[in-house]
């Protein structure tokens, strides 16, 4: 029917299968991503490292290149170990901070401050496909940033010194995909839980880039008072490095973790502890999403 | 005729405090009019009814799915304009729309039309790619009811839709929704604690009071009984011989001050009769109306009873 037949009919057409409507969240929030140019800028600097760690692992199984630019002391240099994957994922870790920082609040805040919530959960949609739409642009992009290049490098890498690295570098893999994940799962249910709690964009990522630096300088200050290394627990950078060694090297680790993301030497603490740190944490921000993540706000 | 509603010992609480108490009711009108003071339950029902808040006793059945059980089913065939301000202040109008409407399973070309169905049935046609934040009240107001009616739905939820509309908004409101009514497609339930609202949209209303179903009536039948039921306002001063000729007729009447008649007409006698005996009786009759504020009779005698409860 045109437009401008200015007439109320019902609807009688086919239905979307209810099971991929939280897709529409995505899709509408990337659309409006599209439009900040700031956003597509960083994401597409954010790929500049990936980019540097190639032309690495290339130029260290080329020795004609190393000729040409008269380094070839550099393949002793830089070894493509887990230590290089580490500092890898650390940095590309850390951009992901700033990205969950600067579009993670955008995604709830708005639909809180303006009550929007009501209509959304009003459909034939519920809270957990809502939280599942809103979290699922955090975990593409910052998939695109860790673990999806980090991988790329690794079957780089493979390709380069054949198949028998990569069977023995088996671990390096999982601990890239696993690591990335446990750190995007992390910081998409922070970004979340932040703005629907405050409610306010600025706010809310300000409190994310609090809760990462400050909540470390407190749990230092508390190491120090207290002569204890549990301060620790409240710094998510060590919670996170420590995982991460341990899924990239097992029980016997070498290194200390990568770049932004590493244990004190003599100060670490137990796996199990740091794993129950970060569920903990996860637990909250659910519980904050469940708390604030209503279709009408009850006033008791 | 099928209920659109069926509470069935519906009761929520909010911390242990009851705010709809045990309500039993079968609503099986195509407009319902849900009144009643602040605070009585009027929005919690609705709520309810959307799976907002989990009973915590009894259920309720919309269109005859459960709402404990079946809360999915009951939001597919629902359309919900909120009593509050509801939009993403950044978003064109037409592409809030076109959101709910997919979130409310339409393919996405679908949604798109009917969007801007919707905007222009509302009125916004001209301003639909506009930020909603950049809208004024009323046409927020139309907004939310055109993302309320762009996914076709067989029930309509309208909470408040007048609130802060001035008198030529207000008049297109209540246009656009007995248009909406008046197509037979779709059952509404109007909440509002303006009685005008209600008696001009709908032919049911359930009266709510601390929780409780203070009244439940059809008001068109109760328009039709006041039909029968007159006031006359004549030039003399005693009407002493006129009301005795009205009651020969089988008129009930009660005389008023400064020549006011009120009368009930029996079954049969036309208005035209009365005419007759004014002139055998050689009284002027001045004015002579039917009686109109039959629902704000029914909602103040619903506000006496004590505890709401009927």
């Amino acid at each position: 029917m045109a437009v401008y037949k200015k007439t109320y009919r019902p609807y009688a057409g086919a239905l979307t299968a209810s099971w991929r409507r939280f897709l529409v969240i995505p899709r509408y929030a990337f659309e409006d991503l599209h439009r900040s140019r700031f956003l597509t800028i960083f994401f597409l600097a954010s790929l500049i490292y990936p980019l540097i760690a190639a032309l690495i692992i290339y130029i260290e199984h080329n020795v004609d290149a190393l000729k040409l630019l008269n380094v070839d002391s550099a393949a002793r240099l830089i070894g493509i170990d887990s230590g290089f994957f580490l500092s890898f994922l650390g940095w590309q870790s850390m951009l992901a901070l700033f990205l969950a920082a600067f579009i993670g609040p955008g995604q709830v805040s708005p639909d809180l401050a303006n009550n929007a919530l009501s209509l959304y959960l009003a459909r034939p949609f519920s809270r957990a496909e809502y939280v599942l739409g809103k979290s699922s642009v955090l975990l593409v992009l910052m998939s695109l940033m860790t673990w999806v290049p980090g991988l790329l490098l690794f079957a780089l890498e493979g390709y380069l010194e054949g198949p028998d690295w990569m069977t023995q570098h088996a671990r390096i893999a999982a601990g890239l995909f696993l690591g990335a994940w446990v750190w995007i799962l992390v910081l998409a249910l922070l970004a979340l839980a932040l703005s629907a709690w405050v409610k306010w964009k600025p706010a809310a990522g300000g409190l994310l880039f609090g809760l990462f630096f400050v909540a470390a300088g407190f749990g230092g200050a508390i190491n120090t008072v207290e002569a204890t290394k549990w301060g620790h627990l409240l710094n998510i950078s060590t919670l996170i490095g420590t995982v991460w060694v341990r899924l990239f090297e097992g029980d016997q680790p070498i290194s200390e973790g990568g770049a932004f993301f590493r244990s004190i030497r003599g100060e670490e603490i137990p796996v199990w502890a740091c794993w129950a740190a970060l569920l903990a944490l996860c637990l909250a921000c659910l519980y904050l999403l469940a708390r604030k993540i209503r279709g009408a706000e009850v006033v008791r | 005729m099928d209920p659109v509603i069926e509470l069935d010992g519906l009761e929520v609480r909010f911390g242990g405090r009851p705010i709809l108490k045990k309500l039993k009711a079968s609503l099986t009108g195509r407009s319902i009019g849900l009144l009643g003071p602040n605070g009585a339950g009027k929005s919690t029902l609705l709520n309810t009814l959307l799976g907002f808040h989990r009973p915590s006793a009894g259920t309720a059945r919309v269109l005859g799915h459960d709402v404990r059980t079946h809360a999915r089913e009951v939001r597919g065939l629902i359309g919900y304009m909120p009593e509050n301000d509801a939009f993403i202040a950044s978003m064109s109008g037409v592409r809030f729309v076109r959101l709910m409407a997919e979130l409310a399973g339409l393919p996405p070309e679908q949604a798109l039309e009917r969007a801007h169905e919707a905007f222009f049935y509302v009125g916004l046609g001209e301003v639909r790619y506009r930020a909603l934040g950049t809208y004024s009240l009323g046409m927020k107001q139309s907004a939310k009811l055109a993302q309320a009616i762009a996914h076709g739905p067989r029930l309509l939820f309208l909470d408040e839709p007048t609130n802060g509309l001035d008198p030529p908004q207000r008049a297109r409101m209540i246009q656009l929704i007995q248009e909406i009514r008046d197509r037979g497609d779709l059952s509404l339930i109007l909440s509002s604690h303006l009685l005008r609202d209600v008696e001009e949209c709908c032919d049911q209303v359930l009266i709510l009071k601390d929780g409780n179903i203070a009244a439940y009536c059809n008001l068109e039948e109760e328009r039709r009984a006041n039909r029968r039921f007159l006031e006359l306002e004549t030039r003399a001063d005693s009407n002493g011989c006129f009301l005795e000729a009205l009651e020969r007729l089988g008129c009930q009447t009660a005389q008023g001050a400064q020549g006011r008649i009120k009368l009930v007409l029996p079954e049969g006698l036309e208005v035209r009769r009365l005419y007759a005996v004014a002139a055998e009786q050689e009284v002027q009759i001045r004015r002579l109306s039917h009686k109109r504020d039959s629902l704000e009779d029914i909602f103040l005698k619903a506000m006496e009873t004590p505890d709401g409860r009927l």
